[in-house]
This record gives structure tokens, C-alpha cells and sequence, in this order.
């Protein structure tokens, strides 16, 4: 039975901010199979395509028949805890500092045993459902989750560490004028935010939606223009150090492609809005929400992108568009790398076209703001890396696995 | 009982125990620590280092040394090496190895050698560095090391057979009873069993006294033929029977029994002597429990009857089952890979007469265990040796 986390006081100027550590960070390279299954959500275990035989740690050939054809496969969730443990005087300074902290040895339905961290309501010889996680350091872990829902699942001291839950956080929506940044700070507020800062450029102009923000309890209108240095810079120097989650709502887009065009100024302004505009709000908020990551219940937490699922692979009709979202990648994961140290994780939601007035001509599916809101949300909660939200973004994802030539010539209709 | 195809160890004999005495940090290298137990061989054997023509080495802490970086930092010309890293059943192996190595006249003088320093961080960056699985499935959970790894197959063992913290606590207090005769023992103060179940808790099961303290120090022996030891005058024991088994049992979903389970009846057979015929027994003790794990798998009783045989027996030096008697690694300290010889260098002694404080009456036949390498979820290997003294 798990008490439910109760929101965090008025924080103490004069005391010390707990620096953030790092779990264990070495793995083998063939263990990072485990890292991709954990970005996305998935549970992936080796399974021998000779034998059918799971198998788990990461190994480079079959115990059961010395295959090496051992492939990273979606496996059942099910398992037994076998037998758990505390450890309450650990070697390394970030578990010490979270000591005590409970493991456990989880017998899978399919086969293999687990070594995992165990949330707070599972219990020896029921039944465990498995997830990969990353951890902060980024790394892919096991965790076993009891069976079914209990009362306050989600405010597991050490689920919590697995997560970035916006409950009890402080968010900010850098794009509160485009309908994802209105729906992002509804969802966001609907999920426990304590405050949603909401970024708008020049907020004496009304925009639409301005009604659903202004004036709402824990929803506070900021003055920013992520594309200017220094309105990010002043932004920062006023709630920098309360920013938890930050949700880069940047939306930018144009149509066309390059020789249908004259000289770079579209061009330009994509890259100074989503890739510059990145840059600033990166500058400005990422030092302080590195150096948080581990400053009590609302400690900063994550960096959401909302990036075109052609960031991947280039789609002519949208050409320089999809080179702005590339950047913006790219960027992602050097972000990703300097924010690590800190345990605040990056998570990037790809999408398809969205059901706005800029993809107006492309036909459906489309995906609606709300669903990237959504999306946001239990992203988050389940502590993921990669999302891709709607079915476009699901099918090229898929294409771009299996060959990215034909996705690129079929990309050219 | 058991028949055995393996050539018996006629005219195999194991000479000069040596220790060099623990401290609890050293500034000193590994390489220091075996560099004064191969002194101390020579001068225990009253032999050149020259003449030493085989080396077997043990360590966690050498860094990028291996057995032949040691030749030459240490001026032997040997034509028979071997580096064992099998942590805790490192003593078993080696001396398996050696043994062969004599009779078969690839060597004639082997030196066993197992020593380890312990700098303020040793420990810890041993831990993180143990092996692949447990790098990549085992250490990022809570870094509890091999306290929290023990701590679920003492968890699962204690459940499954009914075993209580008095019956493993027995174990511990016996050995720091053992310890107190041993000038050499890290641990100096008495140990009450209400003082066993009083220790804060490490890792649930596991409390304080069930842990070994990470120290610095080496041990070593000589193994040779009859007839070299005899040119040399030197008192001798001989090497009765060996087991060594890795990996076994994969198929137990915990672990709760060691590879000597599938070996044992080889293991007396070959010596030609039962469980009750032996005076002293040295287990392989990194937790107590282990320890009762062992006196089941080694055919002292039967599985789930360890904690019983405890009750039953008084395990100190002058009690109806002598066991640990320099007070094992949980009262003497783990220098490492040392702690794989410490019991059979004991047992070596015990069966020399040559214990002092510690030794046995009459004791002339020796049982020492070792076990080791816990590489993901168990501990793989595994290993036993009888070892008979001059008056048997």
C-alpha cells in the first residue's frame, strides 16, 4: 500500500539543492537492445531463432543451443517474484542516497529470470508484470510491477524515479497561441501539474483559445518568443528554477520544397523559430534543470519535443520543413547527452500531419492536438524516450526499419 | 558409493601454508602482497626462488598484470603458469591444476599464490567491474553487490527450508569463537548470537555479521611429488581428492544447492573416506548461510537439514565438528582472492600439526570448500579438496 506523495512545500532558498547522481551507466553493447525497448515503452527479451528459447541478461549466442540468432523480440510481461530484497547500505552514491531500495529475482512465464526493481506493492510469489525502463542515467532497467492497479500506483518511490510524472511538477508549454500548446497545458494541468507556464510572443495580442488560459487556476501566461535570445533569457532568469518539464510546443511549418522556391527566407525563419528558437529555450532552461535533477519530489524532470515524424525521412512536399525538423533531431540528441548528467530525460513524440491549417491540403489521417496532448501526457508517466503518435508516424517508422530506400522514393509522390 | 575413471593423486603432496597477515587497507599493491607470500614460501620451504618452476596465480586487484607479468617482476623462470580468476574457488582450482602439473612432471615445484590489497575504493570498483552479466542485469539494480545478490538466495534458501537467523547466526558466532584463538583474525571482540541478531540489516536477509569485511593480505602454498618434498625434508600433506564444477544446476530457478551436490560421491570415493571420517572442515564461507548450504552439498546431511546439523553440532576448534577454525573469512577478512586459500591453507596447517592457537587434536584429514563468481543470479563455481596429513 503505497502513500499517496504529498506536494512539495515552499522550497528553502537558504538550504542546499541536492545534486543530482547517476545510477551505474556501464552496459555491453548488445544490452542496449534493452534501451530501445525501454525508450519506447516496449518489453523485449532475446528469443533464439532457432530454439524459440528466451533468453535474458543479453547473451551473444543461445544457452540453449549456442545459436547466435538471437533477436531482440516483444515477450510476455508475466512473471513470479521469486524472492526480493533491500538494500539498505549501497556502494553507489545514488542509490545510497535513495537507500533503502528494493530488488527482486522475477521468474518469467517464458523462461528466463530477472534480476529488477521492484515498485513498493508487489510482493513475493504473486505474479509481476516486467517493463524496461530508463533509469537516470539513461539506461534501460527491469522493472516489476504488481499484477493489477493499486491505490496510488503511480507515487512509488522508486517508479517515480523511472518517470516524469507531471504530478505536483511545474511545466512549461513554451507555445500557448498553436491548439497542441492549449491542449498540452490542459492535459498537463489534468495530470496533476502544480503550475503550467504558458509562453505566448507578445501576449497584449489576442489569439484564439486566450480565454482557455487566461485567468485559470495554475496556469500562468509568460511573455516568450523561443525565437529570440533574449526573451528566452529573461524568461528563465524569472522561473528558469522552477521549470520541471519543459514542453517545446515550437510549430513552425511551411509547404514546398526547394526549386519551386526563391532565395532562403522561409527557410530561414524554419530554422529560426523550431532549430534557433531550440537552441535559446535550450540554453536559457536546460543549466538550471540540469543541475535539479534531483531536488525533492518536484525535481526537473524532462524535455518534450514535438518533432515532425519527418525529421526521419524527408518528405519532398514538405522539404525544407522536414531539414528544419532534422536539425531540430539532431539537436535533440546532443540535448539529450548534456542533460543526462542531471537524470532529466529527453522524449521526443513524432508525428504525422497535424489537423491544422498548415497541413490543409494534405488528406487524412491527420492526428488531432489533443492526441499529442495525451500523448505528452502518458509519455511522461511511463518515462519514454521515443513516441510516435498516429498512424502515419506509426507506418513510417515501421517503413524506415525495413528500408528506407522505398520509404524515400515512396515519400516522392 | 561412487565409482571413480580419474587417475588418483598418488604422490601429489601440498607444503609451506603461508599467510601473510591481513590489515584492513593497504597502500600497497597487489603485486607487493603476493611478492611477500612467494618470499615467505622460500624461506618457509628453505628453497631458492630459482627453484620454483611453476606459479599459479589469484588476484582481483593486479590491474593489467597477469600471471606472466609477475615472472618477471619477481625473477622466476618458471616453465608451468597459470592465472585462476574463479574468485572463491580460486584455492580448489589452482591446486587441481598444480597437482597435475607435478605428476605429470611439467613442474616440480609449483607455488599457489593468491593476494589482493584493499585501497579505500577496491572494493567498490570490483564491484562495478565484476563481469558482463552482472554489469549489464545486476549491479544498476540498487548497486547492492554480492550482499544483495546473496541476500535473495538466502532469502529464498531461509523460506523454502525453514531456516531462522539463530540457526544461520550459529555459523558466525562459532567462527568469531575460532577467531579469538587466531592473532592473525581482523574481528577481535567476542560475538554473542543476541549481538548476531542485533546487527543492522545490509541487505534483508543479510545483516552486518553475515558479511565478510574486504580486507588486504595473500596465502599461499607449495605443491610438489613425494620425492622432491622428502630432498627437501619438508612436512607434507597429501592430496586425497579434488571436485571442481562450474554452471551447475541451471535449471534451479534459485539457487539452493552448489555444484559439489552433483560431485560429492566422487569427492569421498576418491579419497576413500566418508563424511565422518574427517577431523576438521573448512567451508567456503562469504555468508554464513552458504556455509549450511555447503554442509548439505557436502554430505554432512541432507538438503533442508543444514540448519538442524547446526543445532546439533558445536562448530569450534574443540567442538564435535571443527569448522573454520582460524575463524573463516567472516572473522579473519576477505583479502580477495586470498579468501579462496584461506580455508584450505588452514586445513593444511591443521592436518600439518602446525595450527598453534587453533589447531584441532589429532586432526590429520581436511575437507576445504571453495565457491565463487557470483555472475548473475548464482554463484557457478564450485569446488572441493581432501587433503590427508602425515600421521594418517
Amino acid at each position: 500500500m503505497i502513500e499517496p506523495i504529498k506536494p512539495p512545500r515552499r522550497k528553502n532558498p537558504l538550504l542546499r539543492t541536492r545534486l543530482p547522481a547517476s545510477p551505474p551507466r556501464p552496459r555491453s553493447r548488445t544490452s542496449h537492445g534493452f534501451t530501445r525497448a525501454a525508450a519506447e515503452g516496449r518489453f523485449m527479451l532475446q528469443r533464439c531463432k532457432a530454439c524459440g528459447a528466451f533468453a535474458y541478461p543479453a547473451r551473444e549466442a543461445c544457452p540453449s543451443c549456442l545459436s547466435d540468432g538471437l533477436a531482440f523480440v516483444d515477450a510476455p510481461r508475466r512473471g513470479t517474484l521469486l524472492a526480493e530484497t533491500t538494500a539498505r547500505v549501497p556502494s553507489d552514491v545514488y542509490f545510497r542516497e535513495r537507500a533503502p531500495w528494493r530488488i527482486g529475482l522475477v521468474k518469467m512465464d517464458c523462461g528466463p529470470t530477472i534480476v529488477t526493481h521492484l515498485h513498493a506493492d508487489c510482493a513475493e510469489g504473486a505474479a509481476v508484470r516486467m517493463s524496461f525502463q530508463l533509469d537516470k542515467s539513461g539506461q534501460a532497467v527491469a522493472f516489476a510491477h504488481p499484477e493489477g492497479e493499486t491505490p496510488n500506483m503511480a507515487d512509488d518511490k522508486q517508479w517515480r524515479e523511472m518517470t516524469a510524472d507531471p504530478k505536483f511538477r511545474r511545466v512549461l508549454v513554451t507555445n500557448g497561441r498553436s491548439v497542441i500548446g492549449q491542449e498540452a497545458v490542459a492535459a498537463l494541468k489534468a495530470a496533476g501539474a502544480k503550475t503550467v507556464f504558458v509562453g505566448i510572443a507578445e501576449p497584449w495580442r489576442p489569439f484564439a483559445g486566450e480565454q482557455l488560459l487566461r485567468g485559470q487556476d495554475g496556469i500562468e501566461i509568460v511573455t516568450l518568443d523561443a525565437a529570440d535570445e533574449k526573451s528566452a533569457t529573461d524568461l528563465a532568469a524569472d522561473i528558469g528554477g522552477k521549470v520541471d518539464i519543459l514542453v517545446n510546443t515550437t510549430e513552425y511549418v511551411r509547404p514546398g520544397g526547394l526549386l519551386d522556391r526563391r532565395g532562403t527566407s522561409i527557410a530561414r525563419d524554419e530554422i529560426d523559430q523550431a532549430y534557433l528558437g531550440f537552441i535559446n529555450l535550450a540554453q536559457a532552461f536546460g543549466p538550471a534543470m540540469r543541475m535539479r535533477g534531483a531536488d525533492g519530489v518536484n525535481n526537473s524532470a524532462a524535455w518534450v519535443n514535438i518533432l515532425s515524424v519527418y525529421a526521419l525521412a524527408s518528405w519532398p512536399g514538405f522539404g525544407t520543413y522536414s531539414a528544419s525538423q532534422a536539425a531540430c533531431l539532431s539537436l535533440s540528441h546532443c540535448l539529450r547527452a548534456e542533460l543526462r548528467p542531471g537524470g532529466v530525460r529527453v522524449m521526443n513524440l513524432f508525428t504525422g500531419p497535424v489537423d491544422t491549417e498548415w497541413f490543409q491540403t494534405v488528406p487524412p489521417p491527420k492526428v488531432a492536438p489533443r492526441a499529442i496532448a495525451q500523448a505528452i501526457v502518458s509519455g511522461l508517466k511511463g518515462g519514454l524516450e521515443e513516441m510516435y503518435v498516429g498512424d502515419v508516424a506509426e507506418e513510417i517508422r515501421q517503413r524506415l526499419a525495413a528500408n528506407p530506400k522505398a520509404l524515400e522514393r515512396e515519400l516522392d509522390r | 558409493m561412487t565409482n571413480t575413471l580419474r587417475t588418483p593423486y598418488d604422490g601429489v603432496v601440498i607444503a609451506a601454508p603461508v599467510t601473510i597477515p591481513y590489515v584492513r587497507y593497504s597502500i600497497e599493491s597487489a603485486q607487493w602482497w603476493i611478492g611477500r607470500a612467494l618470499s615467505a614460501l622460500v624461506a618457509q620451504a628453505g628453497i631458492k626462488a630459482s627453484d620454483i618452476d611453476g606459479l599459479c596465480v589469484s588476484s582481483f586487484t593486479m590491474g593489467t598484470d597477469s600471471g606472466v607479468g609477475l615472472t618477471q617482476h619477481f625473477g622466476l623462470c618458471v616453465r608451468w603458469l597459470d592465472t585462476i580468476p574463479l574468485g572463491g574457488a580460486s584455492a580448489i582450482a589452482g591446486l587441481r591444476k598444480a597437482a597435475r602439473a607435478v605428476q605429470a612432471h611439467d613442474a616440480d615445484i609449483v607455488a599457489c599464490v593468491a593476494g589482493d590489497t584493499n585501497h579505500v575504493d577496491s572494493f567498490r570498483l570490483t564491484l562495478e567491474n565484476f563481469s558482463r552479466f552482472n554489469q549489464d542485469a545486476v549491479y544498476p539494480y540498487g548497486a547492492g553487490g554480492a550482499n544483495s545478490s546473496f541476500a535473495l538466495i538466502a532469502r529464498n534458501y531461509m523460506r523454502t527450508f525453514g531456516v531462522t537467523r539463530e540457526d544461520v547466526g550459529r555459523i558466525a558466532v562459532a567462527q568469531r569463537a575460532n577467531a579469538l584463538r587466531n592473532p592473525h583474525a581482523l574481528m577481535k571482540s567476542p560475538l554473542t548470537l543476541e549481538q548476531y541478531l542485533a546487527a543492522r540489516p545490509i541487505s534483508d536477509p543479510i545483516h552486518l555479521f553475515d558479511c565478510v569485511m574486504p580486507c588486504a593480505g595473500a596465502e599461499a602454498f607449495l605443491v610438489m611429488r613425494e620425492e622432491t618434498a622428502a630432498s627437501l625434508r619438508l612436512p607434507v600433506a597429501r592430496l586425497l581428492s579434488t571436485i571442481e564444477r562450474h554452471n551447475a544446476f541451471a535449471d534451479d530457478p534459485m539457487q539452493v544447492r552448489g555444484g559439489w551436490a552433483m560431485d560429492i560421491g566422487e569427492l569421498y570415493a576418491m579419497a576413500g573416506v566418508k563424511p565422518d571420517d574427517l577431523d576438521v572442515v573448512q567451508t567456503y564461507d562469504d555468508y554464513p548461510v552458504i556455509t549450511m548450504m555447503q554442509f548439505e552439498d557436502l554430505g554432512f546431511c541432507n538438503k533442508g537439514e543444514g540448519a538442524e546439523f547446526v543445532r546439533q553440532h558445536d562448530l569450534t576448534i574443540d567442538g564435535d565438528f571443527p569448522h573454520n577454525t582460524s575463524g573463516g573469512q567472516l572473522s579473519v577478512g576477505q583479502a580477495g582472492a586470498a579468501g579462496a586459500y584461506l580455508g584450505l591453507v588452514e586445513g593444511l596447517r591443521q592436518v600439518l600439526g602446525t595450527a598453534g592457537p587453533t589447531q584441532v587434536r589429532n586432526a590429520s584429514l581436511a575437507l576445504a570448500s571453495g565457491f565463487g563468481m557470483i555472475n548473475y543470479d548464482r554463484g557457478l563455481a564450485s569446488g572441493a579438496a581432501i587433503l590427508a596429513g602425515p600421521s594418517r
